[in-house]
């Protein structure tokens, strides 16, 4: 493109160009969770991990969201999941993100509870973040009764059972 | 070119607010049907193309979660714009042209009802210039339908006609949100709420979805007995600053019109796609409509205004008029972005190809 060459007026000559603005922009919305998110929450408002399975291909699908992703139909049978599982991968976080008063490095997970086709997504605590591994064993922390809420934030954190690490073999479909 | 027909469409009820269901489990259902209309899975699918927008979702690649009601296993292809599902059929068009696909699933869904839309609308504005003064989309409109109304293109009473014949056309619509509606010269009494425009000049808001199967010739023919055939389908795009744009007109649609070959016969049935009423006198012209065209048998967008899914229905009920021997020749059109600032043309044609 050939430059366009433009005759400013005095007073726009020789200012500091302008590099950038700012323009904040902020929206509000009412959230959908879904019936099938829905019972989740419920369930996870009392303590219980409610996981749905697929009729068709029979994978237990968490957290629910109304079908199942490889079979794109509702899921038809809902199934309590233990709140212990597997470790199947994890990333050390060693940015502080705003707004998080997590202590750096921490970890995130992706836990497996036994039985579930599908993980969750935590954090894992109660061991230094240089221990945890694939494959470790984990059970959920709660928060207090009173602080029970319709939101995963329900769960703390995952820390060790001390069980012995899973087979790889076991949750190689999750990785 | 391979000949390509919309074989199949289906649709949501629409409503103002979907209370219970998240976006997969609105939509989930309407493929489904799409697909058993046609006795097939997604196992005969080729190409699966998606419309949505986060901006509507309010969460980053929620186009995803959606994707869960398709059946992605075994692995689909698939793709997805960030437009109007009439441009996924275009994609899917353009698809099936280059035999890499026979046959394709399109599908679109809008929830307008988490946010405030008309502010949410404002943010596909010029980031620098005008999405920081906020316009929102109702106030944009009645700029243009005053610049409309100014050049002599339309008049309010023409505007309140369009709102009544709209309305009670979507009473034999069983999808349709609004049905019905008083004489236009009782509307006219309603007080303005963005001068010119008054309530019945706008779409409702309106959470729903609708998908389409499209198939290439002997497969189209396979799957039914009557196909609405694709002549021609184009679509144009116009400046995005709007003050550089004549908003009395619709050049984009126009050009998109000729391309699509709109003139190239008789016209029987036009869907348009015009979110306000001044805007269906714009592309009726744009498009070169006679009077003797039935506009919006369905009642339009006027009736229900799925955000991005609201386009796709035109081609959908356009489709529907030539399958059930309604028309011979239809056309659909679709808009998106602000004043119709892009445009679609679709020509649509029954018997045997």
């Amino acid at each position: 493109m050939t430059p366009v060459s433009v005759e400013l007026p005095e007073a726009l000559r020789n200012v500091e160009p302008v590099r950038g603005i700012r323009t904040p922009a902020r929206l509000e919305y009412r959230f959908t969770a879904g019936q099938a998110t829905s019972r989740f929450l419920r369930g996870i408002a009392g303590r219980k991990i409610l996981g749905e399975r697929c009729g068709r291909c029979h994978k237990v699908i968490l957290p629910p969201r109304g079908s199942c992703p490889n079979c794109g139909v509702p899921t038809s049978e809902q199934v309590e999941l233990p709140d212990h599982g597997i470790v199947t991968t994890f990333c050390v976080v060693n940015v502080k993100f705003s707004g998080s008063a997590m202590e750096l490095p921490y970890v995130c997970a992706t836990v497996v509870p036994d039985g579930s086709d599908m993980g969750l997504f935590g954090l894992v605590q109660e061991i230094p973040f240089d221990q945890i591994r694939m494959g470790m064993r984990v059970e959920a922390v709660w928060v207090d009764d009173d602080e029970l809420t319709h939101d995963l934030a329900s769960i703390k954190w995952w820390k060790p059972t001390g069980e012995p690490d899973a087979d790889y073999a076991s949750y190689r479909e999750h990785v | 070119m391979r000949d390509v027909a919309v074989v199949a469409f289906a649709q949501s009820h629409h409503v103002r607010r979907e209370q219970a269901r998240n976006e997969v489990e609105m939509v989930m259902p309407v493929l489904h049907e799409v697909k058993a209309s046609l006795g097939i899975d997604q196992s005969q699918i080729d190409f699966t193309c998606s419309g949505s927008t986060d901006y509507l979702a309010g969460s980053a690649f929620s186009f995803v979660m959606t994707l869960d009601g398709v059946g992605a296993a075994p692995p689909v292809s698939e793709s997805h714009v960030e437009m109007d599902g009439a441009w996924a059929l275009y994609e899917a068009w353009v698809k099936i042209q280059t035999g890499a696909a026979d046959t394709a699933l399109v599908y679109a869904y809008g929830k307008s009802s988490p946010g405030t839309l008309r502010d949410v609308l404002s943010r596909q504005l010029d980031p620098y210039y005008v999405a920081p003064l906020w316009p929102d989309s109702v106030g944009l409109a009645a700029l243009q339908a005053r610049a409309c109304i100014d050049a002599g293109v339309t008049t309010v009473e023409e505007m309140a006609a369009i709102a009544a014949r709209s309305r009670r056309a979507a009473a034999d619509n069983r999808f349709a949100q609004l049905q019905g509606s008083d004489d236009p010269a009782v509307l006219l009494k309603e007080p303005e709420i963005a001068a010119p425009l008054r309530r019945h000049d706008c779409p409702p808001v309106t959470d729903g979805a609708a998908a389409i199967v499209l198939a290439a010739g002997d497969r189209a023919r396979e799957l039914t007995a009557s196909p609405a055939w694709i002549r021609g389908i184009d679509h144009r795009i116009e400046a995005h600053s709007l003050g550089v744009r004549d908003l009395a007109s619709s050049p984009s649609t126009a050009l998109a019109a000729a391309r699509a070959g709109v003139a190239d016969g008789p016209v029987d049935v036009a869907e348009i796609h015009a979110p306000f009423t001044h805007q269906e006198v714009l592309v009726r012209q744009a498009l070169g409509l006679g009077d003797g065209v039935s506009v919006n048998p369905s009642g339009g967008p006027l009736a229900a205004n799925p955000m991005i899914a609201a386009g796709l229905i035109r081609i959908g009920e356009a489709a529907g008029c030539v399958a059930r021997g309604d028309a011979e020749r239809a056309v659909a059109h679709a808009t998106s972005g602000p004043c119709l600032q892009q445009n679609l043309v679709c020509v649509l044609e029954g018997g045997q190809q």
